[in-house]
């Protein structure tokens, strides 16, 4: 297999884009990641696409040539294109299968994207379509909604591990923070452990602000073999590794409904990789779709011992300039979760990260980062580590 | 949901009927057609559970899954029947009276609707024992 390098990249603004289509933001974030590589773009053998639900979300399918069409890849290159559906770990899974395709010596310079345009329909269709990533025959059924899937995993480690509702709120007012000194994110304003604890209840015990948003938004990252990245850039960072991991479609089949399994197993596979232990990361972007989400990641990925993801966070170690900055983009919370954008997002905030681009939100000296992206409440995890030594 | 696809499942919902791998004893509910522990070996068989069980996790939903706005704030919890396997379930008690550990059992009831035109889905929620 050949070592792999990110070349470009490139995130889109993040947020309800009225005026904005589909197609729009997708190529915003192609073209603008072909840009920042400086490869032209017909050297490109091939594309991935995160997607989880166009069908639903834009009543569209076929999104890998439609995206290949309108990035002006079509017509006269045909340029092979791919979309990836793992739920809201589409994004992450179309870079890994670009990666693989790098690694594998089939295509050299390759782009992963991913994109979702979450408000052409109302929130109760968009929320609808999110629960089909659940099982819907033996979870939606019953009336099962995503934030009281993961209410029930917080309420679980409430239960046994003395977790409070404050840790909890800690998480979002730290990622809030983060996002607000990031240019793309969704909210840029700082809220409290308070503004959290009274906004309405979703699913008890989560609140509004324990959810991340609605979102459009889309990413895009350029690949190319390690020996060669030099061509185009200064400034290539690696990929150490690539894992991803199933477990059970449904939270009730799981072995412990506090622990992501699926983390857990990606997470090992990715550190044993790159040779490395949680305690060569720098900075990791997890997937906090709900505040618990990234407490149960911090355990789950050996940087918190389970049941301390909640007393670490409080206590700021979480935040950057702490003992490990997890979520310096704002996370899926503050920044804004298009659902199969997000996982090239956490690909491109770890590159700006260890490039040293990331403005006031800059962890210093990074060297290695993490991304650790999630399908559903857990039945797909996806985790990368990059790094800008080779 | 399709008159068919419910319709399939009807058996299993209305009735508490699984599945029990007789290589390593294990049982199944929503049923399964593949041992995950025996894989190939395994010899599934159809089960029709006792009914009783214990809560291991629950929420109180407020915002309301499509279809279920009538019911809001229902309790939704993860049921676990005293032959082992665990299921999601609406638990049908005041939000207050729930709590992990707590027993309970099978009714049966109307689960949601379809929409205004749409069909009206019956089958096994749980009340406390
Ligand atoms: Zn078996």
């Amino acid at each position: 297999m050949r070592d792999v390098a990110i070349i470009g990249v490139k995130n889109t603004k993040f947020g309800e884009m009225w005026e904005r289509s589909f197609r729009d933001i997708v190529v915003e974030a192609g073209v603008g990641a072909i840009e920042d590589s400086g490869v032209s773009g017909d050297r490109l053998d091939g594309m991935y696409v995160g997607n989880m639900s166009g069908g639903q979300f834009v009543e569209q399918e076929h999104i890998g040539a439609l995206i290949a069409d309108y990035s002006g890849l079509a017509l006269d290159l045909h340029v092979p294109s791919t979309r990836v559906e793992a739920a809201c770990a589409s994004g992450g899974l179309a870079f890994r299968q670009a990666v693989m395709a790098v690694a594998s010596g089939h295509e050299d310079i390759v782009m992963a994207a991913g994109v979702e345009k979450m408000t052409d329909v109302s929130s109760t269709g968009a929320s609808s379509a999110l629960a089909a990533a659940a099982d819907r025959e033996w979870e939606g059924i019953m009336g099962a909604t995503f934030p009281g899937l993961y209410a029930m995993v917080a309420r679980m480690h409430m239960h046994q591990y003395g977790t409070t509702s404050e840790q909890m709120a800690a998480v979002a007012v730290k990622n809030h923070k983060n996002g607000s000194m990031n240019p793309i994110a969704q909210y840029k304003n700082p809220i409290t452990v308070d503004s959290v604890l009274n906004s309405i209840m979703v699913a008890d015990p989560l609140h509004i602000f324990d959810c991340s948003p609605i979102t459009d938004g889309a990413a895009a990252v350029v690949l190319a073999p390690a020996d060669v990245a030099h061509e185009y850039t200064d400034t290539p960072i690696y990929i150490k590794a690539t894992a991803q991991a199933s477990d059970t479609i449904a939270l009730h089949d799981r072995r412990d409904i506090t622990t992501l399994d699926a983390s857990v197993s990606a997470g090992k596979r990715a550190f044993e990789m790159a040779k490395m232990t949680p305690a060569d990361i720098d900075l990791v972007e997890v997937h906090d779709c709900f505040t618990i989400a990234e407490i149960c990641a911090i355990e789950d990925l050996g940087f918190a011992k389970k049941g301390e993801g909640g007393t670490m966070t409080e206590e700021g170690e979480t935040a950057i300039g702490g003992k490990i900055a997890v979520n310096t983009s704002g996370g899926l919370k503050s920044c804004g979760h298009p659902v199969g954008a997000t996982g090239i997002k956490q690909v491109v905030e770890v590159t700006q990260q260890l490039r040293g681009e990331a403005g006031g939100r800059q962890v210093d000296g990074a060297e290695v980062g993490m991304t650790h992206n999630v399908g559903g409440s857990g039945a797909t995890a996806v985790v990368h580590i990059l790094a800008r030594e080779r | 949901m399709s008159v068919a696809r419910f319709w399939r499942n009807q058996i299993h919902r209305y009735n508490l009927v699984g599945t029990h791998c007789k290589t390593c004893d294990s049982y199944y509910y929503p049923p399964r057609n593949v041992c995950p522990k025996c894989r190939r070996d395994g010899e599934i068989e159809s089960h029709k559970f006792s009914g009783p069980g214990e809560i291991v996790t629950y929420t109180v939903i407020h915002t309301a899954a499509e279809g279920f706005e009538h019911q809001a704030p229902y309790v939704l919890g993860i049921v676990q029947l005293d032959e082992g396997p665990r299921f999601t379930s609406q638990i049908v008690c005041k939000p207050e009276d729930v709590h992990i550990g707590m027993k309970v059992k099978p009714v049966f009831r109307k689960l949601g609707e379809g929409g205004d035109r749409g069909m009206i889905y019956y089958g096994t929620k749980y009340i406390p024992a």
